[in-house]
């Protein structure tokens, strides 16, 4: 029976009324007043401790410690070392060396190395790399496996139905290469310090900071020496200030200063709502006699019903040893509770087709990360006074062709040229003290970027049909690959992926197969292989709005979908140590970084902040 | 005790990454793996410093053999507090095959060209748990040994370690010069934040050849083969005594 039925009449009736209110997605906020009116008598556990929650002005064991910062200043500060932000950089540097102009670009990230959080498939779309160093080839860019077969099937569970890729359709990779995007961040990290770019990995950006006139001043890097229960340690140290004329924000999909700077400046009145994506990605090292290099693999279908919506990719790489990289999309919009991310990823490892492939190899790592479904609908205003949002943060993914590497490089790339002359001019009129450079906006609107989003904009949207899958594939071939997106409508996002949900008692619990040690896995030991660490005696990351929420309505309403929508097995609900009921327990050391919780939480109560700098996995070439 | 310490750091894999044997079973992945400094190196760095602050030692001088990688090490010793770097380069074959008996005797010869009056390393790495730079370094030197260090006070000419060892703790008093060994409880290294990291890129570090320290390279030890170690096997529940002994002899184990 529902654990809702053992609490008192009052709790009951208040977790009716929010029911009801269910669809409206300011519930948290009434939703905490009729809460605490009626269930005062439940004791929550205290679970969150960060200061963004529980200010520490107030906090009297604060109350001598000294919270000045060091400042320092750069001309232009990036925040987030990906494609994004290391092509602005690079393209930063390049201008000011052909102009032979002095120009001091800081480039902070909160992995320990480039590359260390960095997730992806990949098949790269060489075009924006070629803009940034024509001559790539030369200088050693890890590109080494150009893709030399494409093939699409539907799955069903034990049969694949091909589907020929024609020329014309999102999926054909042709001219395109299959790259471990962490090795080639690395790589990009390498030119980027030849340049002089000023990179700081290990140092998170946790704070925006503002001017007078509410314009971005620059950002502050996380403090150090916190314990696990909001108090000061010996070794406690503020992080630093970087002032910068212009801040570019790149910290890719659903990044947590975004969050807050989408709110400051309002920048998502005229979009729709961003929705995602969550992708599960291992690397296996195979059989050499199955190993078909330059292959690249997508399905669609099995194990996903036709309702959500989701596929797969298996890449056969180039690089020495018979590596597969391998990975599942589940689109977040999905609505059963009970669906794992994860189990479906390994329950899929086991169709015929894969199993062939995967059989006598070796997995060597594990990762997941939240990707951008929204496209050319969801994009927000791109630029504030002060600062400008790039890559995958604002979300240039062309999601039939699941790419988003090449247009966030050269949205990158786009920033660097529109701010360069505004950033280094003698005599700038600036109305604000930072400053602001629209014309990035304006020329991405006329570049190849947004014809390209444009059009593939119905594609995703067009799943939202009785027929689901099937519906979204037709809609594809008629009206990209015969109109090329030209129709004049524009359709619609179906709202936030949080609200997508449907209440546990209307969905059928999903019977997952047991992992079998071989081709799948059990989601601890996965965890271990993506290498994630942090340090123990900090306060969990993942903060919540309202200690209460958890227990009181996303198990009570929807059986705790966080315990399987997070890749790194992050929230358990366990039972109290004494008496009744259960709560919720933060194992905030697993945290992958992925962002599907801020995301999926139908209750939005988790609000996903940086950790102290260095911690989170340690992909390698991933 | 007014003089120069010398701090050994060493780049090892970060203890939290899952390693991997390479395909031709020489030894491990490490090309692009995340590395940190060892941590046991981080607190023989904080005991440094602490030492330095007290105003009981004038210089903090931190070392590293390794190849180019190993200089981002020392510049997180840099900004922890040490006032200068010494990288000595060993790369390649050569650094394969280094081991505790040649960085002792870098160590030995760096100590006497810089007249160090105290070493501090590390009780060993957690790569390859050694457990020997410090002591062999003690003997070329012919310096006494502090090692499995908990608790380190300076006194006059002498310096009172508190040792970890099997039995409790033992509380000596040894001359210096002196080679230290630090162990976990002995204390909670600083944060190396992003201001001093900047400053430590302004701090000098010398680089050095170990031909120049006379030192030779050449392992006594020839590495065969690296393998992961057997998978745990599921255990056998028997019911009897004689069953036990039956499956003893069965296995060859008796």
């Amino acid at each position: 029976m529902f654990p809702a039925s053992r609490y008192s009449c009052k709790a009951h009736r208040c977790i009716r009324t929010l029911t009801t209110l269910q669809t409206d997605h300011v519930v948290p906020q009434l939703y905490t007043h009729v809460h605490r009116r009626a269930c005062s008598s439940l004791s929550t556990p205290r679970i969150t401790t960060h200061y963004t929650i529980h200010p520490r002005d107030k906090d009297p064991r604060w109350q001598d410690i000294e919270m000045e910062r060091f400042a320092d200043e750069a001309d232009v500060v990036i925040v987030g070392g990906g494609p994004a932000g290391l092509s602005a950089a690079i393209r930063l540097k390049q201008l000011a060396n052909q102009h032979q102009k002095e120009l001091r670009v800081c480039l902070v990230e909160k992995a320990s190395q480039l590359g260390a959080h960095t997730l992806s498939g990949a098949c790269l779309e060489p075009s924006a790399l070629t803009e940034l160093f024509p001559d790539w080839k030369e200088r050693g860019a890890p590109l080494n496996t150009p893709v030399t077969d494409d093939v699409f099937s539907i799955f069903t569970e034990k049969h694949r139905i091909p589907v020929p890729i024609l020329p014309g359709l999102p999926m054909r990779n042709h001219g395109n290469y299959i790259v471990r995007l962490g090795n080639l961040v690395r790589w990009l990290g390498e030119q980027a310090e030849e340049l002089g770019v000023e990179l700081y990995p290990g140092y998170a950006a946790s704070e925006v900071l503002f001017h007078e006139d509410r314009s971005v001043k620059g950002i502050a890097t996380n403090d150090v020496g916190i314990a696990k229960d909001g108090s000061p340690k010996d070794v406690f140290e503020r992080g630093m200030e970087l002032h910068a004329k212009v801040t570019l924000f790149g910290e890719g999909c659903h990044g947590h200063l975004a969050k807050q700077l989408y709110k400051q400046f309002n920048l998502r009145e005229n979009c729709e709502p961003q929705t995602y994506a969550i992708g599960l990605k291992e690397l296996w090292v195979i059989d050499e006699k199955k190993w078909r290099p330059g292959r690249a693999e997508h399905s669609v279908g099995w194990p996903l019903d036709r309702h959500t919506y989701g596929g797969s990719f298996l890449y056969h790489l180039n690089e020495g040893e018979p590596m597969v990289a391998l990975g599942f999309v589940v689109g977040l919009d999905y609505s059963n509770p009970y669906l794992s991310p994860f189990k479906e990823f390994q329950r899929w490892k086991h169709h015929p087709f894969v199993e062939s492939t995967l059989e006598g190899g070796q997995r060597i790592a594990y990762g997941a990360r939240a990707l951008n479904e929204g496209g050319f609908q969801s994009i927000p205003k791109l630029t504030f006074p002060g600062g400008l949002l790039i890559g995958c943060s604002p979300g240039f993914m062309n999601v039939p062709k699941i790419k988003g590497t090449h247009t966030a490089m050269k949205s990158g790339i786009l920033a660097a040229e529109a701010l360069f002359p505004k950033v280094t001019a003698e005599n700038l009129d600036s109305e604000t003290a930072g400053l602001h450079v629209p014309e990035y906006s304006d020329n991405l609107k006329t570049s190849s970027v947004w014809k390209e989003l444009r059009s593939v904009r119905n594609i995703r949207p067009s799943f939202h049909n009785p027929l689901g899958l099937y519906g979204g594939m037709v809609y594809t071939g008629i009206f990209y690959w015969i109109l090329r997106g030209k129709e004049p409508w524009t359709l619609k996002h179906c709202g936030i992926d949080a609200n997508q949900l449907k209440p546990a008692k209307d969905c059928t619990p999903i019977e997952y197969p047991k992992p079998d040690g071989k081709i799948s896995f059990d989601l601890l030991s996965s965890v271990a292989l993506s290498g994630t660490n942090h340090e123990g005696d900090q306060p969990p990351h993942l903060t919540l709005k309202d200690d209460s929420v958890p227990v009181a309505r996303n198990l009570a309403i929807y059986d705790g979908p966080e315990q399987r929508f997070c890749p790194a097995g992050v929230y358990e609900y366990v039972p109290v140590e004494t008496g009744d009921g259960m709560r919720l327990q933060i194992n905030a050391q697993n945290c992958v970084h992925c962002k599907t919780c801020d995301i999926k939480d139908p209750s939005q109560n988790i609000n996903w902040v940086v950790p102290e700098g260095g911690g989170g996995p340690a992909y390698n070439g991933m | 005790m007014s003089g120069r310490v010398l701090v050994g750091v060493k780049r090892v894999i970060d203890y939290a990454v899952k390693i991997r044997v390479k395909p031709d079973h020489t030894g491990v992945v490490t090309d692009g793996v995340k590395h940190s400094m060892n941590p046991f190196c981080e607190i023989a760095v904080e005991e440094a410093v602490k030492l330095k602050e007290k105003k009981l030692i004038k210089e903090v001088v931190a070392v590293s053999c390794g190849p180019q990688q190993s200089q981002e090490t020392i510049r997180t010793a840099l900004a922890m507090g040490a006032d200068r770097g010494i990288h000595v380069e060993v790369s390649g074959k050569d650094y394969d095959s280094l081991g505790p008996l040649q960085v002792s005797k870098i160590l030995a010869a760096l100590a006497k060209k810089e007249e160090a009056q105290l070493i501090i390393l590390g009780k060993q790495a957690i790569d390859d748990d050694c457990n020997q730079t410090g002591q062999m370094t003690a003997a070329l030197l012919d310096w006494p040994q502090g090692t499995f260090a908990s608790e380190v006070s300076l006194e006059a000419e002498k310096i009172k370690v508190v040792r970890e060892i099997d039995g409790g703790l033992e509380t000596i008093k040894i001359n210096t010069p002196a080679v230290l060994t630090a162990d976990l409880r002995l204390n909670t290294p600083r944060y190396a934040t992003l201001p001093n990291i900047m400053k430590a890129k302004k701090k000098k570090i010398a680089n050095v050849k170990p031909a120049d320290l006379g030192v030779d390279l050449t392992s006594r030890l020839e590495v065969l083969r690296v393998d992961e170690p057997p998978q745990r096997e599921a255990g056998v529940k028997v019911e009897t005594v004689e069953d036990l002994v039956a499956k003893l002899k069965d296995t060859g184990k008796i």
